[in-house]
This record gives C-alpha cells, structure tokens and sequence, in this order.
C-alpha cells in the first residue's frame, strides 16, 4: 500500500474510527487502510445493532458503515446514530452501489459513500473531506419548513 | 436465461479480482446446469430478490481461495481454511453487489442478501427450481466458478429495456 500523510482534525493527534462490516475480512481490510493513514480503530460491528451499541460508547470521530449486514443493515443504523447524535459523521463502504441506495443513505445522514472493492487513495480522499467537512447535514424529515 | 443478465456478472468478476487478486480472468468454459452446483473448493453464495430472483454460488480452488485470502488481509503465512471461506464470502459479496448495481442502472430493482458459505459434498446439487450459467474461469491464481441462478420474478410488471452497450 501507498504511502499516506497521517490524517488530523484540530489539535487530535489521531483520528477514532469505528468499522462496521459482518464481514471480519472487510473489517481487516479496512483496518489496514485506516491504520496507513495514520488513524486509529477504536472499535468494531458486525452489524447494525452491534453499531448503535459501539457509537454510544465509543464516540468515535468517523464511522465507516456496510449496508448489507445481518440483523439490521447499514441504512436504518445510519438513521439511528444520526437521530441520536446529529454530529455523527459516517461514510458507507458498500459493494451495492446504486443510485437508490446511496440516496438513502444520504437521506438518513450518511456524509458520503464509497464503493467496495476499496481503493485506498480514494478512500483518503474522503475521509480527509469528510473529517475537514463542517457542516451538519440535515437528515430527511428533520428540515426546516 | 438471458446473457445481458449475466455479462455484468463476468464485468465484475473481471474487475474485483483483478483489484484484490491483481490478475486477470480468462472465461475457459460456460455450461448450463439444473440448479448451482459445486464441484470443489471453498464457495459462498449470495441471495438476491426484486424484479429477478436467485442464487450466485462463487467458487475458488484452494489456491486462488488462499491468495484472495492473503491479499485481504495483507498477513503472510499460510491462511487457515476459515480465512479462505471468508474471503470467498467478501470477493461474492464484492462481485455481486458492483454486478447488481450495473443491473440496476438499466432499470432491474434488487435486494441483496448476505453472502453465506456454501459447503456441500462435492457435486452436491442444489434445490434450486432454476436452470445455472456455470462460468468457469481460469487465472494465475487459480481457477473460479462462478453459478448464476436465476428467473425474473413472475410479480414484476414490466421488464425494463435492456441496453446494450456498444
């Protein structure tokens, strides 16, 4: 894997992650890519609910979110964790990348989406948008009038 | 079974091994087989529901099970026969999801179910009421099978103009 300058945000020496994937290999996958770009994996999911669990506890700065899992998929975890912390900023790693579902999972807070298999420079890329990226997004049906 | 329903499949199988795998995919035999079949190998398979329903069974010999494996999860050493399902399960779960969104950009709606590891004894044969594409492929790494079962669902109203691409 490529080389990566180490990812920040503010004064944080290391960005928390949560990977959320039922399958270990994703998660492994992932975990590689996050630790090359100077990250840190606080804690794992393998599954929607298991995900609500670990963001409550965890808190961490970025969530990275499969869609297809057991019990409860990514989607409605999203809706979730977003419902309960406005702030949460979540990317989905999905190998099922069409148009409906990503507009889902915009629509319940996602902040962006990225399509399975990884690319890890293309990872990087949003991440460090997503991290740098200030606004709160406004989850469908919680707008203004 | 028509084969603008399955050339997405053989697009993205092309595609995910070449990135996870890094070799290329080389079609050496297609033949049809009353329901999914697995001759050897580790293989998983993944459920699809909507407007065509059915089954994708992946298979790869040992070899090119255990180098997806190695290449996964960057360790060295000989993976376990576990990792080697595992990685299975995550290249079907890679090639049918890129496949079924290139379906859905021509106007099929799907659902996509977990991938699961599909062990059987060899020549085993599966309930399926639906005739399977059975593609074999050849690559540096190994031989892949890929079985592609499946029928339009009988509910859907329309089928949607396929488009070729040119």
């Amino acid at each position: 894997m490529q080389e990566f300058e180490p990812l920040s945000r503010g004064d944080q020496p290391k960005i928390r992650f949560l990977l959320v994937d039922d399958s270990v290999f994703a998660r492994k996958s992932l975990s590689r890519m996050v630790e090359a770009f100077g990250g840190e994996v606080a804690g794992e999911a393998g599954d929607g609910c298991s995900a609500i669990t670990e963001y409550d506890r965890l808190r961490p700065d970025l969530v990275l979110m499969d869609i297809t899992m057991p019990k409860m998929e990514g989607i409605e975890a999203v809706e979730r964790i977003v419902h309960e912390h406005p702030e949460a900023r979540i990317v989905m790693v999905s190998s099922v990348g069409y148009q409906d579902n990503i507009l889902a999972a915009l629509q319940k807070g996602a902040r962006h989406f990225i399509q399975k298999p990884v690319k890890p420079e293309a990872l990087y890329e949003i991440i460090r948008y997503v991290v740098n990226d200030t606004q709160t997004p406004v989850p469908a049906g919680k707008g203004g009038a | 079974m028509k084969m603008e329903l399955i050339q997405p499949f053989v697009n993205s199988l092309d595609a995910v091994v070449a990135e996870i795998m890094g070799c290329s995919a080389q079609i050496s035999d297609v033949v049809m087989s009353e329901g999914s079949s697995r001759q050897r190998g580790f293989a998983a398979r993944v459920c699809i529901s909507g407007d065509i329903e059915g089954s994708i069974l992946l298979e790869l010999d040992e070899t090119a099970a255990k180098r997806a494996a190695k290449f996964l999860t960057g360790d060295e050493g000989e993976p376990a026969d576990d990792s080697a399902n595992a990685a299975v399960c995550e290249l079907s779960n890679m090639i049918v999801g890129n496949a079924v969104t290139q379906l859905n950009d021509r106007g099929f709606k799907f659902k996509v179910h977990p991938p699961e590891t599909y062990a059987v004894d060899g020549n085993a044969k599966d309930a399926l009421d639906t005739e399977a594409l059975v593609l074999r492929f050849e690559t540096p790494c190994g031989i892949v099978c890929l079985d592609v079962a499946m029928k339009y669902n009988l509910h859907r109203t329309a089928e949607p103009a396929i488009v070729t691409a040119s």
